[in-house]
């Protein structure tokens, strides 16, 4: 049976994702996705979805949402708390890591996250896919402009299920080294893999800026023919300082990658906050495997310890959740910081 | 003659070939053959069911880059097939479409074409003759969705991006920027020099079978037009 759900305000930095737009960066449109494809397949595993299942990804601020037609069964991952407010006029704190179902008329009032959240829908969002992807592509108007989001209603006698806290690995990012490491002298490798580096406020879903020792280009300069970049890679202009490359990145790019970070660690950048400080570590192709394999593992462990929620919530989770809400504030990122266009390879 | 190929790893998902020499900077169409010859080989062995675990793969300037799933695709095996296929050396040329795309050069929607004129010392006239005279070939697409970067701007047009780019180029767009020309499919922020505006749709989504209108290798003219031809269907 089909239900909606409704959007009554939009949130900030809310969109749409799912596993990503595979198969058409040749023609220039981004891979997309989520930002971090553990946390969204967290969320669905709690509500039994496949892992890359279309959710709500949110950046800054949570939406307020509301059931239509048909109870509508929910499941937040991330450190963000909701409110569910209930016909009648009462309201319940919803812990992260744990399900709900919205009967028709309900709202949930979806907090701040911490990092990056991510708001899973029994049986997945069902908005019309557009080149194989439900995820949004604002920029160029890969967009659903709907607010009201078509789901599935809630399989009945399902029970809600709720687990601890889905934790990443610290330590520095790990990344393979290149492609055009060959581009910065030996000082600037040796910056690049023993300094500290500051993340900064120029943050959206195409990349991030970090600040740090200004990394020099060797003879061969910080222009290159314009070629392939993925999510992970880290691009450093002639400023020196690197931009690491997120989901909705170009597919190609004309300054020179000094590394890129692996798969596994690419969900650990959703959650970087400005001024955090990383570091970067090289590894291998073989390290790189383990990496992800030790990933799999860790999701699917966590997956395993998924619990019963106690019916009503807990009393002392709702006083922290309360203190979430009312301390949404948001942060000034602005939405236009790549004006960057590749360079013709002139 | 010809460098190897040389196989670079862009983490541990993807590698990119790469033709030419090394420190090269210009697109000679021999190295064009030899990427779009790259992808043609790709495609044809993805159709075959002979690549498991390669998802797709972008032909760039000099390269291509192929994104694979690396727990399908050992990357060690998929490295020695893309160097044994990218050293067979065969070339390629695309589909061969050539394509007349009607611009018009006129007024507010040509804003930087009285600079370009002033720089290169031609007349206004003069260089929308030398643009209409141009055949483009389309080198990649990328920067946006559809967005083509279309080689072949005679060196007395060639002109340097702007030092700051606008906030915002409106879709249609005909922009030129050193030895390259554009159409830009989507409003978006740009530092290439506006000398056009053309009412092509570059990119449709819903056209599933070809999105983007160009593709590499497609063979590109402007066909100058009156204002009168911009309203959009």
């Amino acid at each position: 049976m089909s239900a909606r759900l409704a959007i009554r305000t939009p949130g900030l930095g809310v969109s749409i994702q799912d596993g990503g737009r595979h198969g058409h960066r040749h023609i220039g449109v981004p891979l997309s996705g989520a930002l971090d494809p553990v946390f969204l397949a967290a969320a669905n595993g709690l509500l039994g979805n496949p892992a890359d299942g279309a959710g709500l990804e949110v950046l800054l601020a949570g939406p307020l949402l509301e059931a239509l037609d048909e109870p509508v069964r929910i499941a937040l991952a991330g450190a963000m708390g909701a409110r569910h407010l209930r016909i009648g006029g009462t309201s319940r704190a919803v812990p992260a890591w744990s399900t709900l179902t919205l009967q028709p008329g309900e709202q949930l009032q979806v907090g701040s996250p911490r990092g990056v959240g991510y708001i899973a829908i029994e049986g997945g969002l069902l908005t019309p896919p557009l080149l194989g992807s439900r995820s949004t592509y604002a920029r160029a108007g890969l967009v659903h402009g709907a607010t009201t989001l078509p789901c599935h209603a809630a399989r009945p006698h399902t029970g809600e299920w709720q687990n601890d806290a889905l934790r990443h690995g610290d330590g520095p990012i790990r990344v393979i080294p290149g492609p055009q490491d060959g581009h910065f002298t030996a000082a600037a490798l040796d910056h690049f893999y023993t300094t500290p580096f500051r993340v900064t406020r120029q943050r959206d879903r195409m990349g991030l800026r970090l600040a740090g020792p200004a990394l020099a280009h060797s003879p061969l300069g910080a222009d290159i023919v314009s070629d392939g970049v993925t999510p992970g890679a880290i691009q450093v202009p002639a400023d020196g300082q690197p931009i690491l490359l997120l989901a909705d990145c170009q597919t190609v790019g004309g300054y020179p990658k000094i590394a890129t970070v692996i798969r596994a660690d690419l969900p650990r950048l959703a959650h970087l906050q400005a001024d955090d400080e990383i570091r970067f570590r090289a590894v291998d192709a073989d390290e790189a495997a383990a990496a992800r394999a030790a990933l799999a593992c860790r999701l699917a462990d966590w997956l395993t310890r998924a619990r019963p929620a106690p019916a009503g919530g807990d009393p002392e989770t709702a006083l922290l959740l309360a203190a979430n809400l009312a301390g949404a504030a948001v942060r000034g990122d602005d939405p236009h910081l790549w004006p960057d266009e590749t360079r013709p390879g002139t | 003659m010809h460098p190897q190929p040389r196989l670079l790893a862009l983490g541990d998902a993807a590698f990119t070939v790469e033709f030419g020499e090394p420190a090269a900077r210009q697109i000679t169409p021999d190295i064009q053959a030899r990427v779009l010859g790259l992808a043609a080989a790709l495609a044809e062995l993805h159709a075959a069911g002979e690549l498991p675990g390669v998802i797709e793969w972008v032909p760039a300037f000099r390269s291509v880059t192929v994104h694979f799933d690396p727990d399908r695709c050992p990357p060690r095996h998929l490295a020695t097939r893309l160097q044994a296929l990218a050293a067979e050396g065969r070339q390629a040329t695309g589909s061969g479409r050539e394509w007349t795309i009607p611009v018009c050069f006129e007024g507010d929607f040509a804003p930087d074409l009285d600079a370009v004129a002033a720089a290169r010392g031609l007349s206004r006239e003069a260089v929308v003759a030398q643009l209409i005279a141009t055949e483009f070939i389309v080198c990649m697409l990328g920067f946006l969705p559809g967005f083509p970067y279309l080689d072949g701007l005679p060196a007395s047009l060639e002109m340097p991006r702007l030092a700051t780019p606008r906030p915002r180029v409106p879709a249609g767009s005909v922009a030129i920027a050193g030895r390259m020309g554009a159409i830009y499919p989507w409003d978006s922020p740009g530092g290439w020099r506006l000398v056009g505006r053309s009412p092509v749709s570059l990119f449709d989504a819903h056209r599933a079978e070809r999105p983007a209108l160009f593709a590499p290798g497609d063979r590109v003219r402007w066909q100058a037009v009156g204002a009168d031809a911009l309203a959009r269907p």
